[in-house]
């Protein structure tokens, strides 16, 4: 049974629901704090729900502005409700739907994981994860990949560690080394970064060489060459500590702390604003169009006039420069470094990037979905810690849910 | 000024172990059209690649308006004012039609594209054109006639000079290859040169100022295309006389009916619906009908490639459920696949293994395969279908579009099938080869096997079929004896579109 709803009606509909789930809210939190109504809190012991009623005011407030934003731009036409488009669109959000009731499991069974503090705690975990992931779904969508991009990580927090220790320290990298600015070492553990970057974009693109072994080559050479300037006298293979706190706050520092309120991580809005920058590249610049072109048909892209090899070698070095920040970043957050750091990074980047939807066909994949794919890991990681699900109960669950998602994606594009 | 926009000089190009061009001239005058012509591997899409920028030649020179240049790209080739039509060339299936368009060109200031002026330009030049697409609908949705359109559409767009088509109409109607012309004659009336590669003769005669023939990567002429008719090109082409473009049939089919389809219909409301036929021993049975008339997805259907809704099939009056490939083969069912090299051939093997494929089980005891068997076997059908190859050793990739047709015809004889399902046998191929698969087809009916032919040629439909199913839109239209062939009576059955009579009927 199909019923057709007028899109005008149904956007209403969405504002009024959105406004409804935020009053609740709000009423919730006013009973959770006034202590006017704190009898009202300790009858229906309102404390255990802890802080779902700044969720629902979230959720209220995304619903009513998704509606409203829908009926200005005035689409006109009906939204149909039948059995098949359900269908569709649990096939289009099966992986974000079985994250959602994942959720509400853990707050069933745990009501303390209802916190902003949770919720901050894993945006900040997702922050790292996500830039390696965009980086790594340049190369992705071009249907290759890259298995460099852990060992690079680990480069770029050895490299910018290495030269940003406290002049007090005991076991200084670089004895003599002078303080720098803090930019000039994150800048040449980025610009290491990128050269490995060029010789991955080199190797594929001039020889023509699968990424998966170009990137692999490159990787081993990566790790063999940190490992060397990690064993370097007098450091010799010792962890690297002793981080100037200027640094260090570049991962660890925390805006709007006030009161009880712990902050938010530096960390989330960086990864936002990088989330951003791709978003434009890949969807408003001529570099994104070829990229997206590249992977959906390398010879119609050559025969366009497009310079591949130009964009192949672009790619391999933006995404690059993305592993670099993303290992900076983990040295300043972890005020450290080793050579293994970042050690498997690439796998989860890829698996995270597959079940947001990228093709490992090249030519598909949105940045959205990206986010998704990493947040989803993560919310499932920390939400399964969060319940004492032993570890390798996790890496199980991780293992399915790579292989069903991205089952239930190829349905979408199979032929009947 | 020179009389030519382009001249092409002695070119030559040699691939590892071919001589693909040698010593090829082509000229080509401002504002006209000028076919380019030839068997398959007579070098015409080698030459143009040259032309393009793809290809590097190895000798020889190209002037452009009396001025040598040197074109190492596509790019670069775009820049000197020459677009190209490309053959088989699939469109980026996720991206939008209009980024399908303005590809390697975006509009945009320092990289960041416009996507407001593209949308512009693209709806600008698909209302020029006359052309009714949604620019933001995505390329791989689009029926393969309007991709060829939007091929054209950006080939115009590009403002060139020289226009190279490469088989521009292989899968366009007959009255879409009518639009396609007057295109051409505007772009010629603009003093643009058009060079037009295509096996159909009709459209050569019909659309070209000048003809220029090639053979075996040599040239052979240029000709006014006045003086020309289709006997005349043929000959030059082949290098001999070609009297009939026809084997002669001398048996009949029998009346004994070998399958009987009953109302099958496709899942898909879009695809074919209620098709219902007989088909005879050793008859051959043409399917026509126009671009999207759901004739492929019919037989694939038949082969078991696709799912069926309802009706039935009965194979020598006993029921037949086609589930998959291997449940057709076995009960006798082959299928010649229209997209030879996305679906038919495995280039990277050797003909060995392309003819023996689809009968390795024959060959093997316990999983073992028996070599010689195979191998004499293979020979044995490569031989019969008189595969012009230097041994079974060589990759069926390097062979022509002829040769790897037998060789994959080869192939499902070894099969023993009783029914044959060719679906454009003959698209792509030359003069030469066509004639040649012709006559394994008469062979095949003589000896009782039955044949079911899908052609989008309506010569060869009438040709070889001793009956003709024409369908549209899914449904099975009418069916033409022989006594009532004729290019109309086709054209009339296949465009009975259901929405026009529907509209008729209001």
């Amino acid at each position: 049974m199909a019923k057709h709803v007028a899109r005008e009606k149904y956007d209403r509909f969405l504002v009024m629901a959105g406004i409804a789930v935020l009053v609740i809210g709000a009423l919730l939190y006013l009973c959770q704090t006034l202590p006017a109504l704190s009898g009202i809190k300790s009858a229906l012991s309102l404390r255990k729900i802890y802080d779902l009623p700044i969720f629902l005011m979230i959720i209220g407030l995304v619903l009513g502005l998704k509606g409203f934003i829908s009926s200005k731009k005035h689409l006109g036409g009906e939204v149909v409700f039948s059995s098949k488009n359900f269908s569709a669109f649990l096939t289009n959000n099966a992986i974000l739907l079985a994250m959602l009731v994942l959720v509400i499991v853990i707050c069933i069974l745990q009501p303390r994981f209802m916190q902003i503090r949770v919720a901050l705690d894993i945006l900040t975990q997702s922050s790292t994860r996500l830039i390696i992931a965009l980086g790594i779904c340049f190369t992705l969508l071009i249907a290759g990949t890259d298995l460099s991009a852990g060992r690079m990580v680990g480069l770029a927090s050895v490299v910018s560690a290495s030269m940003l220790q406290t002049a007090t320290y005991a076991n200084r990298f670089f004895p003599d080394l002078p303080q720098v600015e803090v930019w000039m070492p994150i800048l040449a553990a980025i610009g290491a970064c990128m050269i490995f970057g060029a010789l991955n974009g080199f190797l594929v693109a001039k020889y023509d060489m699968h990424p998966f072994i170009a990137t692999l080559a490159v990787q081993v050479m990566i790790y063999g060459a940190c490992s060397l300037y990690f064993d370097m006298p007098p450091n010799n293979s010792q962890p690297i500590g002793g981080v100037r706190p200027d640094f260090a706050a570049l991962g660890q520092m925390r805006i709007f702390q006030t009161g009880s309120f712990q902050g938010i991580s530096i960390l989330i809005p960086i990864a936002a604003v990088i989330c951003v920058i791709i978003w434009f590249i890949l969807n408003k610049t001529v570099f994104g169009k070829n990229v997206y072109a590249i992977g959906g048909n390398r010879e119609a892209a050559v025969v366009a006039g497009i310079n591949v090899f130009r964009c192949i070698m672009g790619i391999f070095i933006l995404a690059s420069c993305l592993y670099g920040i993303a290992g900076v970043l983990e040295a300043a957050r972890t005020a450290g470094a080793t050579n293994n750091y970042g050690n498997g990074y690439e796998l989860d980047a890829i698996a995270a990037c597959v079940v947001g939807g990228v093709s490992l066909n090249g030519g598909i994949g949105k940045v959205s979905g990206i986010v998704i794919g990493v947040l989803i890991f993560t919310v499932i990681q920390y939400g399964l810690q969060f319940i004492n699900v032993s570890p390798m109960w996790q890496q199980v669950i991780k293992g399915i849910i790579i292989a069903v998602a991205v089952a239930i994606d190829l349905t979408k594009y199979r032929k009947k | 000024m020179s009389e030519f926009v382009l001249e092409m000089k002695n070119i030559t190009k040699t691939f590892p172990g071919v001589k693909a061009l040698d010593g090829v001239q082509l000229n080509v005058r401002p504002g006209t059209v000028h076919a380019l012509m030839g068997e398959n591997g007579a070098g015409k899409s080698t030459l143009m690649k040259c032309l393009f920028g793809i290809y590097k030649p190895d000798g020889g020179e190209i002037l452009l308006d009396g001025k040598p240049v040197k074109i190492n790209s596509a790019k670069e080739a775009m820049d000197n004012g020459i677009a190209m039509i490309h053959q088989e060339l699939h469109p980026i299936r996720f991206r939008s039609v209009m980024e399908n368009v303005w590809l390697g060109r975006f509009p945009g200031k320092m990289g960041v594209v416009d996507h407001k002026a593209m949308y512009d330009k693209t709806k600008e030049l698909f209302e020029d054109l006359g052309l009714d697409v949604d620019p933001l609908a995505l390329a791989g949705e689009q029926s393969a006639a309007i991709l060829q359109m939007m091929e054209i559409a950006r080939a115009v767009s590009i403002n060139a000079k020289i226009i190279i088509m490469d088989e521009p109409t292989s899968s366009l109607s007959d009255r879409e290859v009518e639009f396609l012309f007057k295109i051409i004659n505007r772009l010629r009336s603009e003093n643009r040169a058009i060079i037009y590669i295509s096996h159909k003769m009709k459209e050569i005669l019909q659309i070209s100022d000048e003809v220029s023939i090639m053979r075996d990567g040599k040239y052979v002429g240029t000709w006014p295309a006045v003086s020309l008719t289709t006997e005349e090109i043929i000959k030059q082409m082949v290098g001999r006389e070609m009297t009939n473009q026809f084997p002669v049939r001398e048996d009949k089919p029998s009346d004994e009916v070998v399958l009987s389809v009953r109302h099958l219909s496709s899942p898909i409301k879009k695809s074919f619906q209620d098709v219902s036929f007989d088909l005879h021993k050793g008859e051959i049975l043409g399917i026509g009908g126009l671009v999207g008339a759901q004739r492929t997805e019919f037989v694939e259907a038949l082969f078991g490639l696709r799912g069926i809704e309802s009706g039935e099939v009965e194979k020598d009056g006993k029921e037949y459920k086609a589930r998959s490939p291997r449940d057709a083969k076995a009960h006798g069912f082959a299928l010649l696949t229209e997209e030879r090299r996305a679906t038919g051939i495995f280039g990277i093997l050797p003909i060995l293994e392309n003819t023996v494929i689809a009968n390795q089980k024959h060959y093997a005891h316990l999983g073992i395969l028996n070599e010689s068997k195979r191998v004499a076997e293979a020979s044995e059908g490569c031989k019969e279908l008189n595969v012009k190859a230097p041994s079974l050793e060589t990759l069926i990739q390097n062979l022509s579009g002829g040769n790897q047709q037998k060789v994959l015809i080869a192939r499902w004889l070894l099969t023993n099938s009783d029914i044959l399902i060719l679906d454009e046998p003959t698209r792509g191929i030359d003069v030469g080869a066509k004639y040649e698969i012709y006559t394994i087809m008469l062979e095949q009916v003589k000896q009782g096997k039955s044949i079911i032919m899908i052609s989008s040629e309506q010569p060869e439909l009438m040709g070889m079929s001793d009956r003709i199913m024409v369908m549209c839109e899914g449904r099975v239209t009418g069916f033409l004896n022989k006594d009532e062939y004729s290019q109309e009576n086709i054209m009339r059955l296949a465009t009975m579109f259901a929405s026009h009579n529907k509209a008729a009927a209001d």
